[in-house]
């Protein structure tokens, strides 16, 4: 096991590396960085003065070079367009995002496990299609979309939420169903697909046998062995949701590292992009790494082999 | 055109939802307040360290400066400034006003101007946007309230910029905090203070009770402005229609249209100072040979229908230009210069003349109002014009325009709202990076335009440049931009072509 757990942690560390590197270069390629620095409109003097002070004078390599060497001694650099700590321009973000991704997966169970349980007790029934076509709806609807869909009906004309801002928990309610909804239907095919393996099973036939009600049988012996894979996913998916709340985040403009990821991209802070594809990078590594423990830790089986 | 829009579906939804809405609650007005949302945060508050609009904003409530332009009558009153006189053809002599109080109490004088204008001028301290303060060599005290101020160059629009981007801050506390204090905790003489700043999210200003009286810059009812920063525009149109803010700006003509409908809100919209136009690349080594012949150049002016493309999709505000500057600015002018009316057939003849009766395949690089630049694609096409659109992030389109690899060019420009040709012009026209006619001609006139103190032979100077751009059709000037601000309909404002919406005058019906 710490074998596996140290050979993960390696690719993590190789992956961060990676992505790192490819962030670092497609900024480069979508254009000259100083001059997206200086800003619309600059003119020769204003251009030539961000390239010298943000280094862009440097062949590129030397540049990743640099700020690698930087980031490996713990610096993170300067924000070129918020012009402070990136590390604390970060960190004063990060709990906004977590609290958004926890939520929304907490979302997602709660609608995908009873979701996922009634299409298999009532499978190919009426209620098993209709779970299944909330799933294809929410797999088919890009978030920002189902997120203005939610805005019209709970801001404009019910006015029972704010439509954007991170101040209160009520600013949170939309984006969570937002962005929960996405995940909520590998959630639901999951325990779907082990809810029926499992209620053909020999025991549930014969926990059935010695007269149980159906209530207990289903959620006491059936789903305590179908929700298994569900825990793993769970890691996986609140990675997923982590990195994916650039989107929900600027629409709702929820003051987290999504927006703030949107916001470096859109003036090219590359600092910052750097620091936040990499964190969510070792983030979503890290919690992969979670979720192949938890399976492992859950399903012996799976150790062995 | 025609493409499925769900971001658009969605806005035209919450409109059609908000019709049926209930009654308002006007949390600003009750209060005097004005909460404002905008699309990007600056990247600090002190002015001289961004170059975003909503900078400009901040930091003409926050700070004042020497001169101020009546946006009315284009005169220039003083400000901090009671008085002004030039000693030379490179130096001013500014009497200042007495009695002026920065928000934490410092006293305004001739020390802050002084310190305030060396600091900025110092390449050292790299000021973001070099343009508006590298034509000071240096500002020395005289006594208390007076100080002269000293060109590198003969520098015919220093008041101008003096009264625009160039704000006075106060010596003592930018001596001990720098830029990075002043963004975090601003400090100036204007008519509102910042009292909460939170990074990338929101910035309140509450009026300043010490502003003083004689300010040009009258001080109204409201108490306190709350800017919001909110990336999506669609987020915004939601937040003015469920009462969420009471203003917000550049909102998209469609959509801008669309809120008309609505009784509790008001859509009203301007010309601002940005110019939209087309570079033709007719300097040596450009990709497009057939750009160098007059003939072609005057073709493609001839085959826009620049009449129509205001009415259906610029938008009210806009306006014809036929030269490339903006006319309020200082020296901008069509007189003399040929005007180019749209004929598609009289096109169709000088490309003909030219050699390419069959057609001619062109590459055109643009980056925003992407339906403008569609059009322009069409009216090309019928006249045998390819045009082959690259629709690219602006740096990356600069990066093309600046290493000779484009031919047609869809541009705009701002001039940093500075009401002069010498922001405008010169950019395209005056050998910078970013000029590919490179006719040494216009240059000259151009660089006599920027260096002569008498403002008629300025004007001149300028004249004959613009007209020369125009008869050897070295770019198509299209049209100003508008502006479409919405807000809630009992707020009172007034649109003024430099993008400032002046809260400290607005007002609650």
């Amino acid at each position: 096991m710490t074998v596996f757990i140290l050979k993960r942690l390696g690719l993590a560390f190789l992956v961060a590396l990676a992505v790192s590197a490819i962030a670092f270069f497609l900024l480069r390629m979508s254009g000259d960085v100083a001059i997206a620095i200086a800003g619309e409109g600059a003119r020769d003097v204003d251009i030539e003065a961000a390239r010298r002070l943000h280094g862009l004078d440097r062949p590129p390599i030397v540049q990743y070079a640099a700020w690698l060497i930087e980031t490996l001694r713990g610096d993170f650099g300067q924000s070129i367009f918020f012009k402070t700590d990136v590390l604390s321009l970060v960190w004063a973000k990060m709990p906004v995002t977590l609290l958004l991704g926890i939520m929304s997966l907490g979302f997602a169970l709660a609608v995908s496990i009873p979701l996922g349980v009634l299409a298999a007790v009532f499978a190919n029934s009426w209620i098993d299609r209709l779970a299944l076509s909330l799933a294809v709806v929410g797999q088919a609807l890009p978030n920002f979309f189902f997120a203005l869909i939610l805005v019209m009906l709970f801001s404009i004309m019910l006015r029972w939420l704010p439509v954007s801002g991170s101040s209160t928990w009520s600013h949170y309610v939309m984006p969570m169903i937002a962005l929960g909804y996405y995940v909520t239907p590998a959630f639901m095919r999951l325990v779907r697909a082990g809810m029926i393996e499992v209620l053909s099973s020999d025991y549930i036939r014969t926990a059935r046998a010695k007269g149980l009600p159906a209530r207990v049988v289903i959620f006491k012996h059936a789903l305590r062995n179908a929700v298994m894979p569900v825990v793993a996913l769970s890691a996986v998916q609140l990675g997923y949701l982590l990195g994916g709340s650039v989107v929900i985040e600027t629409v709702f403009a929820l003051d987290g590292l999504g927006f703030l990821a949107y916001q470096s991209i859109t003036h090219k802070d590359f600092p910052v992009i750097q620091a936040v594809v990499m964190l969510l990078s070792v983030l979503y590594v890290l919690l992969t790494l979670l979720g192949d423990i938890a399976n492992a830790w859950l399903n012996p089986r799976l150790r062995v082999s | 055109m025609g493409k499925f829009n769900p971001g658009k579906v969605a806005a035209i939804g919450c409109i059609a939802l908000a019709m049926f809405g209930t009654g308002v609650a006007l949390a600003g007005k009750a209060d005097n307040d004005i909460r404002f949302a905008y699309d990007q945060a600056p990247e600090s508050v002190d002015p001289y360290f961004n170059n975003v609009r909503i900078g400009v904003i901040i930091g003409q409530h926050v700070w004042d400066t020497l001169v101020y332009r009546d946006p009315d009558t284009g005169e220039y009153k003083g400000q901090l400034a009671q008085s002004w006189r030039r000693i030379d053809d490179r130096t001013i002599e500014f009497e200042l006003r007495q009695g002026i109080k920065f928000h934490n109490g410092e006293e305004f004088d001739a020390e802050d101007a002084v310190y305030t204008l060396n600091f900025v001028a110092d390449p050292e301290n790299a000021v973001t946007t070099q343009q508006n303060v590298s034509w000071i060599e240096k500002a020395e005290k005289i006594d208390k309230y007076k100080f002269r101020l000293i060109s590198k160059e003969v520098f015919p629009a220093a008041i101008e910029y003096l009264s625009g981007p160039v704000v006075m801050h106060p010596d003592e506390y930018y001596k001990e905090v720098g830029p990075a204090g002043m963004n975090a905790k601003p400090v100036g003489t204007g008519p509102f203070r910042v009292t909460e700043y939170d990074v990338g999210k929101s910035i309140t200003l509450e009026k300043n009770p010490d502003y003083f009286a004689d300010s040009p810059k009258k001080q109204g009812p409201i108490e306190k402005i709350v800017i919001r920063f909110i990336p999506d525009r669609q987020t915004q149109m939601a937040e003015v229609l469920s009462d969420g803010v009471d203003f917000i700006m550049h909102v998209p003509k469609d959509q801008a249209e669309q809120l008309e409908a609505m009784t509790n809100l008001q859509v009203v919209s301007g010309e601002t100072m940005r110019i939209a136009f087309m570079q033709m690349n007719s300097q040596d080594g450009t990709p497009s040979e057939a750009l160098r012949d007059e003939r072609v150049r005057k073709a493609i002016i001839h085959a826009i229908d620049r009449e129509t493309m205001v009415k259906e999709i610029v938008g009210a505000g806009s306006r014809v230009l036929n030269t490339i500057c903006f006319p309020a600015q200082f020296g901008c002018t069509d007189e003399g210069a040929p005007v180019y009316k749209y004929d598609p057939e009289k096109a169709k003849a000088l490309l003909a003349e030219a050699g390419f009766a069959n057609g001619l395949d062109l590459d055109l690089v643009a980056y925003r109002e992407r339906n403008q630049t569609e059009a322009i694609i069409g009216y090309l096409k019928a006249v045998g014009i390819n045009a082959n659109l690259q629709f690219l992030q602006y740096a990356a389109m600069r990066d093309l325009i600046r290493s000779n690899k484009v031919m047609l060019t869809h541009q705009t420009w701002g001039s940093f709202s500075v009401n002069d040709v010498s922001a405008a012009t010169p950019v395209y026209f005056g050998f910078e990076k970013d000029d590919i006619t490179r006719d040494p001609e216009v240059r000259d006139f151009l660089k006599k335009g920027d260096t002569t103190i008498s403002p008629e032979d300025r004007k001149a100077a300028y004249r004959d440049a613009l007209k020369l751009i125009a008869e050897r059709a070295y770019a198509v000037p299209l049209y100003s931009l508008p502006v479409y601000y919405v807000a809630t309909a009992d707020l009172n404002f007034k649109a003024y072509p430099d993008e400032m919406p002046r809260f400290w005058e607005m007002t609650w019906k």
